[in-house]
């Protein structure tokens, strides 16, 4: 489903956030990517939503090679992505229903299937009654949720989390990183960087391991087949 | 897409569009007013030529020649000559006004009417009133006929006033390039208005914009409220400036039927027509929808999300 091979990331100010990095995700896997904060978990994310542009090396998301995709391509390819973040990006002005129906409402969908995703999704997520509600009024437990629900809103095949558990305490977080297994299972796949080891070790999840921008564990798969099936 | 799907997000951009709009009343106004009185101005000049232009129109019509006959021409022999001038090329109409009929006339409007009882005999000649017909009726052809009758030996005198109808129609000629340089120095006004606050606009919501991208909003999806907030200004503002002539002409109606009055004509002002309202407002729009179209261009472009 995802593949890079001997990618390496330079940012414009010569810092190398990855180097010759290659690893293999299966559909319906769910990946930690783990490592300290500055490891370059967060460009490895923002690569595969295409967010940012390798300087070597080649990224390939459902077969295809995202690397030469053009411009006007990319907001279709993101539809195929669900983001969540450590900040949410919710917009603070928009009731909660219309923060969840932002990706189908930017996909054209139709009036009534729109209102009844944005339900299902909130349902998920534990959030029903919660639609006319603003960001802040909830907790940042719910609004990290609320991220989540939009992420999964347009049922996209991969999910990509940036640290969604940074600003919760163990429970909360435990609590999401529940609702991605339960993404993974249903054929989604699910990719999130974290640095809270103690809820990773709680999952049967595969890891991948960044430091200073290398891979050190959990990383190319000779037999991508079997990781698929695990 | 759907053509209903279609149909609906166009919808909601415009309705979004509106209600931001309506929840800053006070800004809303503001612009308005500023893009309102930007097109007034061309429009109230190009409004004026076009009614200056009916009005010397008319005239134009009501310019004929007084063909002075000699005093020793019998007033059989002007109404043979009024025959033969009707025949002449460029004549619509030939009058007869007789010495006596003349004299009437002179002293019912003069005021002299006594003096000119005084007088042993009637002083004034016999006189064929010749109207030109419309086409004829330009500086050089009225000149031309004049050159006729005056040829004709038992004319005295050809009284004719072209010089005026020739000078206003080189002034009409300036005023109409004054319209044009006009509507474009403020159309770009009105560009440069819209553009700049549209321009404060998504910079306003630089963080909506970044998220709409994030879940894959396109560059059209993201431009299309900012389009349809240009639009709703141009439109308004265009109407604002249909509504400051309407009440410019309201007021200056009975003034100006007045003066034409004194002038002897029943002429009036009239406001703007219906073509000419139709591209007030298209106008406006078009302005509206450019002016947020490059605003949008540049500076949609420089906001990507940074996640």
């Amino acid at each position: 489903m995802i593949q890079f091979e001997r990618v390496s990331k330079r940012y414009p100010n010569g810092r190398e956030a990855l180097s010759n990095v290659g690893f293999f995700v299966g559909r319906g896997e769910l990946v930690f990517i783990t490592g300290r904060s500055g490891a370059g978990k967060s460009t490895l994310l923002k690569l595969i939503a295409l967010l940012e542009r390798p300087s070597r090396g080649t990224v390939s998301v459902n077969g295809h090679s995202i690397g030469a995709l053009q411009a006007r391509h990319i907001p279709a390819f993101r539809r195929q992505i669900g983001m969540v973040f450590q900040d949410h990006k919710l917009l603070a002005d928009r009731p909660v229903f219309d923060n969840v129906a932002l990706p189908l409402v930017v996909a054209g969908a139709p009036l009534k299937e729109i209102d009844k995703r944005v339900r299902a999704a909130l349902d998920q997520v534990g959030l029903l009654g919660k639609e006319r509600m603003l960001p802040v009024e909830l907790s940042v437990g719910e609004q990290q949720r609320v991220g989540i629900a939009r992420a999964i809103v347009g049922k996209p095949p991969i999910i990509v989390a940036d640290e969604p558990t940074g600003n919760l305490d163990p429970d909360l977080a435990l609590e999401v990183m529940r609702l991605f297994k339960r993404f993974s299972e249903v054929g989604v796949t699910v990719l999130v960087a974290t640095h809270d080891l103690h809820v990773v070790r709680e999952f049967v999840g595969r890891e991948i391991t960044l430091a200073n921008g290398q891979l050190t564990a959990g990383g190319v798969d000779p037999l991508p087949s079997l990781v698929a099936s695990r | 897409m759907t053509p209903v799907a279609l149909v609906t997000r166009h919808t909601q951009a415009l309705l979004g569009a509106l209600g931001r709009l309506a929840r800053a009343p006070l800004a809303t106004v503001l612009t308005l007013l500023v893009i309102g009185l930007a097109l007034a101005l061309p429009a109230a000049l190009g409004m004026l030529v076009r009614n200056a232009e009916s009005a010397t129109g008319r005239l134009g019509r009501a310019v004929d020649m007084s063909v002075y006959l000699r005093s020793s021409v019998p007033i059989e022999r002007a109404r043979q000559l009024a025959i033969e001038a009707r025949a002449v090329h460029g004549v619509a109409r030939v009058q007869v006004i007789s010495a006596a009929a003349g004299l009437r006339q002179f002293r019912k409007y003069s005021g002299f009417g006594a003096a000119l009882d005084a007088l042993p005999s009637n002083p004034l000649p016999n006189v064929l009133r010749v109207v030109p017909q419309p086409r004829s009726s330009g500086a050089v052809a009225l000149e031309q006929l004049q050159r006729t009758f005056a040829r004709w030996p038992e004319v005295s005198m050809v009284q004719l006033d072209a010089q005026w109808v020739m000078r206003f129609d080189a002034m009409l000629a300036v005023l109409h390039r004054l319209v044009s340089i006009a509507a474009i120095l403020f159309g770009a006004g009105v560009l440069a208005v819209i553009g700049n606050t549209i321009r404060l606009e998504i910079l306003n919501r630089r963080a909506e914009i970044e998220v709409t991208k994030l879940v894959g909003g396109s560059n059209a999806f993201v431009r299309r409220p900012f389009l349809y907030t240009g639009m709703i200004y141009g439109l308004g503002g265009a109407l604002l400036a249909w509504l400051v002539l309407e009440g410019a002409v309201l007021d200056l109606r009975a003034p100006v039927a007045h003066l034409a009055q004194l002038y002897g004509s029943a002429f009036t002002l009239s406001g703007l027509q219906g073509r000419e309202l139709a591209a007030l407002l298209g106008g406006g729009i078009v302005l509206g929808w450019l002016g947020a179209w490059i605003s949008a261009h540049r500076h949609l472009r420089g906001i990507e999300p940074r996640a």
